[in-house]
């Protein structure tokens, strides 16, 4: 990022998530939310009157309702009325929007929030409809048999195999063992094919589940949080949605925003990635030029719990509440959307020199 | 706590799109088997075409044909085929790079079986029997070992992308399945429908009354527990006069739909009224929910009788 000599100090200063879980029939997506909405109020102190800025992500078509965000705005306490935007993406997204308004100095405080419920659905048709329409949709390719396309391409370079995919996916449940939050832990058998060359271990959950986190600018996010996690670089980029036309094996898009969030500049001690399947770990930790010394999604990561459009903000809360607790100094977080890797967000986070 | 309800819902779209010349020749050119590409300003053919080159955004014009075979550049084998797929047994997902382009092109490739696909090996369109200029006139990929029909490891050929009769539109339609569960306090409001009666929920903080409830206050943004019962009577806030008869609903226009404050609640919810003229139908008119025989809800809100109430008992419901 050019200038940042001169850019404000932006920091996550508190992150809630829910237990995730298979289904939530008994809530509607605001039942669901609030309790994470009011769970980053009270680690702040602070009340919905204080919060300068909301943004949320989320998307209609998991809940099969037009402008479902609607709704969920009653979680927020939106009157008087509020400073509030929406992205129909992942909450990483709405983070980045959130992060601009505060450099804008429009805000000291913002609400990041998002939220998936899988359940009602088949989330593995419903992601088919973010494909090109002419050329893709009407062949409604799921989201496995696009992953698998992409794992196939990945074994036949030589990168990876089928046994260390399943590596990957058991150091991921083993890890989530500690996080109870997570919808799959421990020792997890890597099952049949789904569609092969991945099976359901290499596979993540389908369940529902929310995040929101809080923004605060300089001074006010020191006062609000004991050792804040300060972003110092984020950026995201996108490739050609033609899978064709891309290299599948690689992700210069997620290096290039690392490239552009300064990921690069000194080593980082964690990465949490939003890599939904075993292999996307092992495209991301190249293109991410992560050595075997980083701790990389302690927390489990998304082969744990992939709640649809919260995973990747969660992702920057899991980073930052390492960094909170003393665990982590310096910490990438990464965000994904889009087939195969197609857009990639990544976030440097740092604490305060101990 | 009652069981909470679901309920089948089912989301379907003919999406109509209108297609720009790169793609409106493509597609027209599948009708015709034939497979056009696009090159770029760097001389690669892009198969199938954009109008835009992935790299520099310049617009791409140059369209040039390829062959109808190719090479599979990487595949997943797909046991359980899903609705609207384009086999209905087993297939392989592939990236078919056709000869002549650089480009690869996602279908699915008919195959006894995984043993029998691997990267690398060589295909060939299987043409649909009935094409119409969409991307499922090409019904899959086949194997092909031969090398008999000319098309393999041919040049792209330059191609004008006319045909007779274009193909400039096309309608994918799209249908979503899901089980819908409205969540505990609308639940409970549905529940109490079917008593006949009215519930709504009150916030703790401001003590407002929401019918229907939805579980949180917008305006304190916490969760609302406490069941009201509100109603049966109300009044009428504001209306509107509907002229348009709408498709499927057995109502004669005019009628009136309103916002009614029902008594006890803070916040009106909408119905329509019957058992009175449309004319005659005003703001402060007191009104009653009718339920219909083994109606879910009410079927409309018709006058009590009793004199109209004052503007200040409704101001701020309206
Ligand atoms: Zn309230």
């Amino acid at each position: 990022m050019q200038g940042a000599d001169v850019m404000r100090e932006i920091a996550v200063v508190a992150f809630a998530q829910t237990d995730h879980r298979r289904t939530t029939d008994e809530l509607s997506e605001v039942e669901m939310l609030m309790p994470v909405l009011h769970g980053v109020l009270e680690q702040t102190g602070l009340k919905t009157a204080d919060i300068d800025f909301t943004c949320s992500g989320s998307s209609d078509y998991l809940a099969g309702r037009a402008f479902s965000f609607t709704l969920a705005l009653d979680g927020v306490g939106a009157w008087p009325p509020i400073s509030e935007s929406h992205v129909e993406m992942d909450g990483a997204w709405a983070l980045y929007e959130a992060w601009t308004k505060l450099l804008t100095g429009d805000a000291d405080t913002a609400l990041v929030y998002s939220y998936g419920k899988s359940s009602p659905g088949s989330v593995r048709d419903v992601l088919t409809r973010q494909l090109d329409p002419y050329y893709v949709a009407p062949l409604w390719p799921d989201s496995v048999a696009l992953a698998a396309l992409q794992a196939q391409a990945l074994i036949d370079a030589g990168d990876t195999d089928e046994p260390a995919l399943a590596a990957v996916a058991a150091r991921s449940r083993t890890d989530a063992s500690a996080n109870s939050h997570a919808q799959v832990r421990g020792s997890v058998p890597q099952g049949d094919y789904v569609v092969r060359p991945l099976r359901t271990g290499d596979c993540p959950p389908i369940g529902d589940g929310a995040a929101a986190v809080i923004l605060a600018a300089g001074d006010r996010a020191r006062e609000l949080c004991r050792r804040p996690a300060w972003i110092k670089g984020i950026d995201h980029r996108i490739e050609a949605h033609g899978l064709g036309v891309r290299e599948l094996t690689d992700s210069p898009s997620a290096r290039l925003a690392a490239e552009k969030a300064g990921a690069f500049e000194r080593p980082v001690d964690t990465a949490e990635l939003h890599a939904p399947f075993t292999a996307q770990e092992v495209v991301l930790r190249k293109a991410l030029r992560l050595g075997d010394d980083v701790r990389v999604n302690p927390s489990g990561g998304t082969l744990a719990a992939n709640p649809v459009m919260a995973a990747g903000l969660i992702r920057i809360g899991e980073a930052a509440a390492r960094i909170h607790r003393g665990e982590s100094d310096r910490a990438l977080a990464h965000a994904t959307s889009g087939p195969c890797l197609q857009q990639n967000l990544v976030a440097v986070l740092e604490g305060d020199p101990r | 706590m009652p069981e909470v309800l679901k309920a089948p819902l089912v989301l379907e779209f003919p999406f109509t799109r209108s297609l720009g010349p790169i793609q409106s020749a493509f597609l027209t050119g599948l009708r015709e088997r034939v497979v056009l590409g696009v090159k770029t300003g760097d001389g690669r053919t892009l198969v199938p075409p954009v109008e835009y080159d992935p790299v520099t955004a310049e617009e791409i014009r140059d369209l040039v044909q390829v062959a109808a075979t190719g090479t599979v550049t990487t595949w997943a084998w797909n046991h359980e085929p899903r609705r609207g797929q384009p086999l209905d047994t087993p297939f392989a997902w592939v990236l078919v790079r056709l000869d002549g382009a650089d480009t690869a092109l996602l279908h699915a490739l008919d195959a006894p079986g995984p043993d029998a696909v691997r990267t690398g090996m060589r295909v060939r369109v299987r043409w649909a029997e009935e094409r119409t200029g969409a991307i499922t006139d090409i019904a899959c990929f086949e194997p092909y070992e031969g090398d008999g029909d000319g098309d393999e490891e041919r040049q792209p050929a330059a191609h004008t992308g006319e045909f007779e009769d274009m193909v400039t539109g096309i309608v994918a339609p799209a249908r979503l399945d899901y089980v819908y569960s409205p969540g505990r306090a609308q639940t409970d409001y549905i529940h109490a429908l079917s008593g006949q009666r009215t519930v709504g929920e009150r916030c703790p903080t401001c003590r407002k009354v929401y019918v229907p409830p939805r579980g949180a206050c917008p305006t304190c943004g916490v969760a609302t527990a406490e069941h009201v019962e509100v109603g049966p009577r109300g009044t009428v806030t504001t209306f509107c006069i509907v002229n348009i008869k709408a498709k499927n609903l057995d109502i004669e226009v005019p009628y009136v739909y309103a916002h009614i404050a029902l008594d006890g609640a803070d916040l009106a919810l909408h119905g329509r009224i019957g058992g009175i003229p449309y004319d005659q139908v005003r703001m402060g008119l007191r009104v009653e929910a009718v339920w219909s025989e083994g109606g879910r809800y009410p079927d409309h809100y018709r006058p009590t009788g009793e004199p109209d109430a004052d503007y200040d008992a409704y101001k701020e419901l309206l």
